[in-house]
């Protein structure tokens, strides 16, 4: 990045002025490194979402910006629904809700590695990845409201787990508000044989150890200790998600044009909170949260039904479940008073304080836990919710590693079948169909996710709890 | 020909031809290419699909959705395209095949054509460009 763009504020805290369009202040958080490592666009999006009509206190992006579409990846933003504060679906992204879910199995790493092969072989052909997969579960229209309107209470009700899981996911697994009439038929339709399916890309189901514990007590009431093999899995709300995405991305370049809303460019579409439009994209988008709410639970009851055959001594307990592409309604301090925003959060995690009442009883004290996901061949970590996390970006933290190198110059550098094989010498086990899939993820491919954590460690936005490294990974 | 463009989380496809039609017909191979090499998927079964949109670009980026949905819900891969455009109105058949990891060696599904370096251009040389960027 040309450092002339932005201000040192402190080790991790970087300003960009307020000029020209902006309503507010942009601050983007991390390392020195990771500051001239970052490309220039990400400030002049930072900078372009500032000018967006609403936008309260500053546009922020997180460690592991990088350059998106309209709003950055990493890029936070509250906007005032009295003030004429808009929703962009840019700035939540066409993978709605994708997120991290995580897993205790009970078990340590000597019970486990006896069985590492048949649970890593078993988890791969139960759990449908990759392109053009379909789940067990084929829904009726009808059906699929159910699941729009009740998320993973949803599949909790219709036999995908326990009651108990429902406590330990953000907003309690289901998105109020979610209005399945406003989800067009045509992403009905890309859902209905999709819920219960991993994807691909990026998304993942990994096998974890905990290597390090950095908080004790934190760790202690999110039920983490050295040597315990966690699972997580990385995946959103598939075809209907997208298909959300698309449908109003184009819906709101018309109405940003009727509001008279000046647009830098066009990903950056939006309409008005308190618009038809708007309030039509809150209702679609939350069925897109309750989509992948529900289908990351059908997920993790596959992965019981893996566990009871082949590790019957394990139990598959829920840790957590986080959303990193959001627009959410909060309830923050803006100009020194309480004020009910509507905070977008794309590649960016919520990072709620101690104390929150929403929060599950366990957890109160130690802050919301934040999953951090890695690369198939580095780490993964588990971060918390801080005091001052909701004074510095609106409770909001980094998602993952990032991308620096794009697909193709990856599958231009490794192989991967070679990298399958690299891996398997350091003791990481991958199962997927697709060896350019593999080479396209490489984790060479990512940002060190190591140093993401530590700026966001450093910078307040969460703290380090725990550290996880993969020992087989489920690819699409 | 087809192309795809640097984009540092995605990926950029490029469609070029003489006519309008072709750089849309090879901006749709090029969408096939991020998923698995064109070459391996055999024309056997047609989709027809129909966009209408005022601007050039935005026509284009409404085909590449109508394939992406249309992959998506056919569980298909397509190869070949015929295109004809006619007062900001789009009508192609697209043929193509069911999806078969072991047969096309899947890299990534697409989930959307986005706005990013979406542009439909003549260029120097006269010829079409049909192009955006697609989020993986």
């Amino acid at each position: 990045m040309d450092r002339k763009l932005v201000k040192r504020r402190s080790d991790t805290t970087w300003l960009v002025e307020r000029t020209g369009k902006m309503h507010v202040d942009g601050v983007i958080f991390g390392s020195e490194q990771l500051i001239n490592d970052m490309d220039d666009m990400v400030v002049r999006q930072v900078q372009n979402v500032a000018g967006l009509p609403g936008i309260v206190e500053g546009s922020f992006a997180m460690p592991d910006a990088h350059w998106g579409y309209g709003f950055c990846i990493g890029g936070v933003a509250a906007f005032d629904p009295d003030a004429g504060g808009v929703v962009s679906a840019g700035g939540v992204g066409f993978d709605i809700s994708c997120g991290v879910r995580t897993m205790h199995t009970r078990l340590k790493e000597d019970a486990f590695l006896p069985l590492r092969e048949r649970l890593a072989d078993a988890l791969f052909r139960k759990i449908p990845a990759g392109v053009g997969s379909t789940g067990r579960v084929k829904l009726s229209m009808s059906r699929l409201d159910g699941v729009l309107s009740g998320g993973a209470m949803w599949a909790v009700e219709n036999g995908f787990g326990d009651k108990d899981d429902l406590r330990f996911i953000e907003t309690g697994g289901c998105a109020d508000g979610a209005d399945p009439s406003q989800v067009s038929e045509q992403a009905k339709k890309r859902q209905l044989e999709e819920m219960g399916t991993l994807g691909s890309g990026n998304h993942y189901l990994e096998i974890q150890k905990v290597v390090q514990v950095y908080d004790q007590e934190a760790a202690a009431a999110f039920g983490i200790e050295e040597g315990d093999i966690k699972i997580s899995i990385h995946c959103g709300s598939r075809g209907l998600g997208h298909q959300i995405g698309t449908d109003f991305l184009k819906k709101m370049t018309v109405t940003a044009k009727m509001y008279a809303i000046e647009l830098a460019e066009r990903e950056l579409a939006c309409a008005p909170l308190n618009s038809p439009v708007g309030q039509s994209y809150l209702g679609a988008m939350r069925a897109g949260i309750n989509c992948a709410l529900a289908n990351r639970q059908m997920l993790m009851h596959l992965v019981r039904e893996v566990f009871e055959e082949i590790a019957p001594h394990g139990t598959i307990r829920l840790l957590y479940d986080v959303s990193h592409n959001t627009c959410q309604r909060e309830q923050h301090t803006v100009g020194g008073k309480q004020k009910w925003v509507f905070v977008h959060r794309k590649g960016a995690t919520r990072a709620w304080e101690p104390g929150r009442a929403e929060l599950p009883a366990e957890y109160r004290k130690a802050g919301q836990p934040v999953l951090i996901g890695g690369t198939m061949g580095t780490a993964s970590y588990i971060l918390a919710g801080t005091a001052q996390s909701e004074r510095l970006a609106f409770g909001s933290a980094c998602h993952g590693a990032g991308r620096n190198m794009s697909r193709h110059a990856a599958t231009q550098k490794w192989n991967g079948k070679e990298v399958v094989e690299r891996l398997a010498h350091q003791g990481i086990l991958i199962r997927s169909r697709s060896m350019r899939g593999i080479a396209e993820e490489a984790p060479g491919a990512y940002k060190d996710v190591s140093e993401v954590v530590e700026a966001t460690h450093q910078a307040g936005l969460a703290k380090k709890v725990a550290k996880l490294v993969p020992l087989a990974c489920v690819k699409g | 020909m087809w192309e795809h463009f640097h984009h540092q989380a995605d990926i950029g496809i490029r469609g070029v031809g003489d006519t309008l039609q072709k750089a849309f017909e090879e901006g749709a191979a090029a969408l096939t290419a991020v998923i698995c090499s064109p070459d391996k998927v055999q024309p056997k079964k047609a989709v027809q699909i129909h966009c209408e949109a005022e601007e050039k670009d935005l026509l284009f980026s409404d085909w590449i959705n109508a394939l992406i949905y249309e992959m998506d819900v056919r569980k298909m891969l397509f190869c070949r395209f015929d295109v004809h455009i006619q007062n900001h109105q789009l009508f192609a058949t697209a043929w193509g095949e069911t999806t078969n990891p072991d047969k096309h060696e899947l890299a990534v599904e697409v989930k959307a054509a986005t706005f990013m370096e979406l542009k439909v251009f003549l260029n120097p040389q006269q010829q079409w460009v049909a192009q955006c960027v697609v989020d993986v």
